[in-house]
């Protein structure tokens, strides 16, 4: 019940900001909400499944040049979208597999490779990809005469989006599916015991995971209308992560709140000039160390308040 | 017990290494279909290893484990189990993060059907009503929604022993299921062991307390440093001095 105000007021929030933010503030938010559907992927592999994976920004380049290649020749943003979340799914499986024989930080490092070959193969292959000039003027999509130009119709065609990977990824983490990625992260010989194929589920959680990077990637290229290799660093990997784990791992309102602290909170910073780095630096050092949960804890405990009863904390 | 008919398990000549510590060493064992097997020895006579080669927790060294006359050696944890073999642990292993009926429910869900239907199927009232009726009968209603990190001690080991049941398998392995309990709860879960078994279940049963195993088994087999040093109804196991040696030393 509390978890549909949240959404209908969430909802509300967004669908109105465009009408009294300036235009800069709202592509910060717009920002925020392409890096909501990345954040949701990486959750979902990290924070459900225990996965880690530190090519998220790789993964999320496939949708971006997929978008930025095929636009120029006529291609629907669509179908350039479909196009690099069926590459990042597929790439998903493929890292998935290491995850079979690795663990913890042996599987950071196998992504964290993946991550910088991606870059170097990204920034070599200029006839493909510019190289480090990138690829500039990347079309917003269009529906015949309906055009998603302007910064406003963007907005909103990326609100779509996000609510069809909010429901989505809600589809799933509610399904056995779900059950079963949780199973694994707390104790992977109990969940094969218990009949979960370790295999299956792990390549799913990882080809699933980067499928929404895909889309994120895709979205994300068109707003800022100029992509360089230097947008999926190992970096920006980090920043999901660091999105992720603030959020709170492995709840489904984490992301929501990671993905806007991360974003806006440098933004909301920039005023105090050189200082930004430390009070941001600092504030995720006191928040690891009195939240270990994640910024969901603060909500757990103002739902608890508000509602006065102790509730055991849904994890899907 | 059919005799002449194939034993639902069993197992041939079955070894396990560690490095070059012998943890099992050509053991042998069947059980029939409908029985109640007790499974006994001191400390490190490789009880526990056996369950973990014939679940594919771990790969046996040499030798083959059949159930129901099919070659399982090797398999794979979820692959065991899928054909029906389920098991509790002496050190218990519950998802604590998730809550007593969810731990019910995953212990079930994988049991049966494809992946893909796991994903589009939602509806689960089968599963949960059995749950709840397992519930019920371990006398954890109360608990249903707490977190399984919540219980005490007893309480997750019934847990354990619940979750082993949910999948309908056909037979249980049961590791230590009395160690720490108080007489009472032991009384009631033997209780439960023998009413299960009156139902057509299969158990082993891995126990130390020898008056439960003597009063719940009609076969015992008695394991010693990695080997089989004996096998009879509990009268014969009573009156055999190599067990006594086993446990006593001599």
């Amino acid at each position: 019940m509390r978890r549909w105000l949240a959404l209908a007021a969430g909802v509300g929030i967004c669908a109105l900001a465009p009408l009294v933010l300036e235009q800069y503030k709202l592509y910060i938010l717009s920002l925020t909400l392409v890096y909501l559907i990345l954040a949701i992927g990486l959750n979902l592999t990290l924070g459900y499944a225990g996965q880690i994976s530190l090519c998220h920004a790789a993964f999320m380049s496939f949708g971006s040049y997929a978008v930025a290649v095929l636009a120029p020749y006529g291609v629907p943003f669509e179908i350039g979208l479909i196009v690099g979340v069926t590459l990042a799914f597929g790439w998903g499986l493929v890292l998935g597999f290491p995850a079979l024989k690795v663990k913890h930080h042996y599987l950071a490092m196998v992504t964290l490779a993946f991550n910088i070959i991606a870059f170097l193969v990204i920034r070599n292959w200029e006839s493909l990809t510019g190289g480090s000039y990138g690829i500039s003027n990347i079309a917003r999509p269009a529906w015949g005469r309906l055009s998603f130009q302007s910064d406003r119709a963007y907005y909103f065609y990326i609100l779509g989006w996000t609510a069809v990977v909010v429901a989505s990824a809600y589809w799933i983490l509610t399904s056995r599916w779900g059950r079963a990625f949780r199973a694994i992260r707390e104790n992977e010989m109990r969940a094969a015991v218990v009949g979960v194929s370790l295999r299956n589920y792990k390549l799913m959680a990882f080809a699933i995971g980067a499928a929404y990077a895909g889309v994120g990637g895709a979205l994300f290229a068109p707003l800022v209308a100029y992509i360089d290799p230097g947008a999926f660093t190992l970096d920006r990997s980090i920043q999901f992560l660091m999105m992720v784990v603030m959020g709170g791992l492995g709840r489904f309102e984490g992301p929501f709140i990671g993905a806007a602290v991360v974003t806006i909170l440098p933004e909301a910073l920039r005023g105090s000039e050189g200082l930004y780095l430390i009070i941001y630096s600092l504030a995720v050092i006191l928040m690891m160390l009195f939240m270990p949960k994640g910024l969901v804890g603060i909500w757990d405990g103002a739902v608890g308040w508000l509602g006065g009863g102790k509730e055991v904390p849904s994890t899907s | 017990m059919t005799p002449g008919a194939a034993p639902l398990l069993d197992v041939r000549d079955l070894s396990k290494h560690f490095y070059r510590l012998s943890a099992l060493t050509g053991v042998s064992v069947t059980v029939e279909p409908g029985e109640l097997l007790g499974l006994i020895g001191p400390n490190g006579s490789g009880k526990t290893t056996l369950f973990n080669c014939v679940t594919g927790v771990l790969q046996p060294s040499l030798g083959r484990v059949a159930f129901k006359g099919e070659d399982i050696t090797g398999l794979t944890p979820d692959h065991v189990y899928r054909r029906g073999v389920s098991r509790t642990f002496q050190l218990i292993q519950l998802f604590s993060e998730m809550t007593v009926l969810e731990n019910l429910l995953m212990a079930a869900q994988e049991r049966r059907g494809t992946m893909l239907r796991r994903l589009f199927r939602r509806a689960e009232s089968e599963e949960r009503e059995r749950a709840l009726r397992l519930l019920d009968f371990l006398k954890l209603t109360h608990v249903t929604n707490n977190l399984a990190s919540d219980l005490s001690y007893g309480q997750q080991k019934l847990l354990d022993f619940g979750m082993a049941l949910m999948p309908e398998p056909e037979i249980v392995l049961l590791d230590e299921p009395m160690a720490g309990l108080n007489p009472t709860i032991i009384r009631s879960l033997v209780e439960h062991i023998r009413e299960l078994n009156a139902r057509g279940y299969t158990f082993v049963v891995i126990e130390h307390n020898m008056e439960v195993v003597m009063s719940l088994c009609r076969r015992i087999v008695v394991l010693s440093q990695g080997e089989k040093i004996a096998e009879g109804a509990p009268s014969e196991i009573h009156a055999n001095a190599r067990v006594m040696d086993a446990y006593f030393g001599g």
